[in-house]
């Protein structure tokens, strides 16, 4: 299994560096650096732009920069973000944890509503609870996230019940700790609703069919036949095999939520990863959008690797070595 | 009618079981309605996308009348008039005094049908200078319906142009990892999963970074749908290489073989066209991917830039919530998004019942 585990992190690293590697070129070769948001600027002096592209080594060959930049990487050393000039992982690690604070929680909620959901609506199958819960996914799984997003805020607009946007109400530094915690789960409300909505549909339908195959089984007719009471057929012997192949879309769930949560967030302004890495890309902040593309990787091969962990305790069937 | 079934192939099959399902085709319908007035704007919007009138700035929608005075008359609308509330919020009031004739076939500003014919004759126009705001107006002006059917151009076809490129880049990369395996197969799976690795929005921001700031807007047009589809491509291929496994191994691809035919010909002659029914609902399941990531990305000021519009860039608009609030009526455009992506779903799950009847029966 440990093997397995590190088999599977050697194999994700070159991955990682050619796909900087690619990053890194396409950045460097358009036109234009942060250098010249600067150089706008009368009062900077053309030795103080000179030192920067010195220090930075903007005036090698792109090529050279990027060994430079994985010399750095080597000693964990992410590099300085011209925007903020402070060192990248400095804003990083803060913006990491809050977009993994929404992802988390989408995450949650997602699975809390989606399985209950699918399995109600399995074993009322064709009825009209199921129909309606089928409506509502179709309805839902079409509606854009930031269309959402829009209506929730809105919406919270209007009644101020929930905050609009951001992370922190502003007396957040006041709070108790208790308090605090309250503060972030009002704001967090609504990203973490406008994103789960649309997964809640997927999986919901996925959970369903799962549970419509696992009833169809024969063990479950000998557990009917056997008299087992209705309850314990549906959640002893069909959920825990219909549950299994969800595992695997774990890994995949969290990595498509990261990129979901990206566009959730600039749209309520969550200071997480994805609205980091907009004003980044912006403004050519080639380092700080470099170490969030890396973030974003070594986050969906965790989540992945998770998945494959999680499945061998799930299921003892399946074995990696 | 029985016996004409027996020589209906497995396709003519799927598309008449299509042909019964009620909510698919009305789907189609939809589909169809939406693509044909985005070909045919020009004449079907009142105005042009780029009119502005910054008088009508947020200009609510327009009433068309058909009564006069209890009496049934030719469609009319009332002149507007702006002006400010006690606390300096933009009023229209309608001047009843003033009344402009909805013109059929009205002319206006001039243009080329289908590129090629000039002419002024619009589908619907007003008399001069009243204005017809079907669906309001936005912060310039500019007419939102006429809007919405040009963004629907770029909506629309981000769509199957992107589909179409990442298709093509899928089939013949699954295909030939599928087929060749082996060494090949690693590699190219790798590359796969490279792209898939990468949060796509993260990924989409950061090829976006790569194009040029001064690229025209038909450039940047086409550097959207390029990326969309370098997106795109991975997840397609991989499912495709699955099927090609097991393909290689039939006997008519060893036939195929033997004859000498070239593996290029036998992949896309003999391999792929075996993966047909699955790419054809793959194909309509992913459409809404690509018109939602051209939207998401013009939402946040990195995709079509203005004056052009496409549904995407009028949203952005709408993410300031006092908009919102004053002026309702410019979400329409997440209203189409939403329309064609349910199309799109709908058609994509009937179709995968047709093609495959013994996947799930009901």
């Amino acid at each position: 299994m440990w093997v397995y585990i590190l088999k599977r992190f050697l194999v994700a690293i070159p991955m990682i560096l050619i796909m900087a590697l690619a990053t890194f070129l396409l950045m460097g070769s358009t036109p234009g650096n942060y250098l010249d948001t600067i150089r706008m600027d009368p009062q900077v002096s053309e030795e103080t732009i000179g030192y920067y592209q010195h220090l930075y080594k903007l005036d090698r060959p792109l090529l050279e920069q990027f060994f430079y930049w994985i010399k750095n990487l080597l000693r964990l050393e992410f590099g300085y973000s011209f925007h903020y000039n402070v060192p990248v992982t400095r804003i990083i690690s803060a913006r990491l944890l809050n977009t993994f604070i929404l992802s988390f929680a989408s995450f949650v909620l997602t699975w809390a509503v989606a399985i209950p959901l699918g399995i109600w609506a399995a074993v009322h199958r064709n009825q009209w609870i199921d129909r309606l819960i089928q409506l509502f996914s179709y309805i839902f799984l079409s509606l854009p996230s930031f269309f959402i997003a829009m209506i929730l805020l809105y919406w919270a607009s209007q009644t101020g019940v929930l905050p609009l946007g951001g992370m922190y109400g502003p007396d957040y530094d006041q709070l108790t700790l208790l308090g605090k915690i309250g503060d972030i789960l009002t704001h967090l409300a609504i990203p973490t609703v406008a994103l789960s909505i649309g997964s809640i549909a997927a999986l919901q339908r996925i959970m369903r069919g799962n549970m419509l195959e696992a009833l169809g089984q024969k063990y479950i007719l000998t557990a009917r036949a056997k008299g087992l009471p209705e309850n314990k057929v549906v959640y002893h012997h069909a959920l825990r095999n219909a549950i299994n192949p969800l595992i695997t879309l774990l890994g995949y769930e969290f990595s498509s939520l990261l990129s979901g949560a990206a566009l959730i967030e600039i749209i309520c302004s969550w200071p997480g990863l994805g609205s980091l890495m907009l004003t980044a890309v912006r403004s050519k902040d080639i380092y700080l959008v470099m170490t969030s593309m890396l973030m974003g990787g070594v986050l969906f091969i965790i989540g992945n690797l998770l998945a494959d962990i999680l499945l061998v305790k799930v299921d003892p069937r399946i074995r990696y070595d | 009618m029985i016996n004409n079934n027996r020589h209906h192939s497995q396709f003519q099959l799927a598309l008449q079981r299509f042909r019964g399902n009620k909510t698919a085709m009305a789907c189609v319908f939809i589909l169809g309605f939406l693509y044909f007035s985005a070909v045919f704007a020009e004449f079907l919007s009142p105005y042009s996308y780029k009119d502005e009138q910054r008088q009508y700035s947020y200009c609510p929608p327009t009433p068309v009348h058909f009564f006069d005075q209890g009496r049934l008359t030719w469609p009319y609308v009332y002149g507007l008039q702006l002006s400010f509330n006690e606390f300096y919020k933009r009023e229209y009031v309608t001047d009843v005094n003033t009344k402009y004739r909805v013109k059929l076939f009205a002319s206006g500003e001039s243009y080329k049908l289908l590129g090629l014919i000039p002419t002024r004759v619009h589908l619907l126009g007003v008399e001069s200078p009243g204005r017809i705001y079907l669906l309001g107006a936005d912060s310039r002006g500019r007419d939102i319906f006429s809007r919405l059917i040009f963004g629907g151009r770029v909506s629309l076809s981000i769509g199957l142009i992107g589909v179409l490129i990442s298709f093509t880049i899928g089939l013949l990369i699954g295909g030939a990892a599928g087929y060749y395996g082996g060494r090949v197969d690693n590699y190219l799976m790798r590359l796969c999963e490279m792209v898939i690795m990468f949060p796509g929005f993260y990924l989409l921001l950061a090829l976006r970074s790569a194009v040029p700031d001064d690229f025209n807007s038909v450039q940047v047009y086409f550097a959207i749908i390029l990326i969309l589809s370098f997106i795109g491509w991975a997840s397609l291929a991989r499912i495709i290489r699955g099927m090609c496994l097991s393909l290689r191994e039939r006997e008519y691809v060893l036939a195929a073989k033997s004859l000498g035919v070239n593996d290029f010909h036998i992949i896309t002659q003999h391999i792929l066209p075996h993966t047909l029914s699955y790419s054809i609902f793959a194909v309509m399941l992913s459409i809404p991917g690509y018109i939602l990531g051209e939207s998401a990305l013009s939402l946040i000021g990195l995709g079509i830039q203005d004056p052009f519009a496409s549904w995407g860039n009028m949203l952005s608009d709408a993410m300031s919530i006092v908009r919102i609030k004053f002026a309702p009526w410019i979400l329409w455009p997440a209203f189409f998004i939403f329309l064609t992506v349910i199309c799109f779903n709908i058609i994509g799950n009937v179709l995968r019942d047709c093609l495959d009847p013994n996947l799930k029966g009901n």
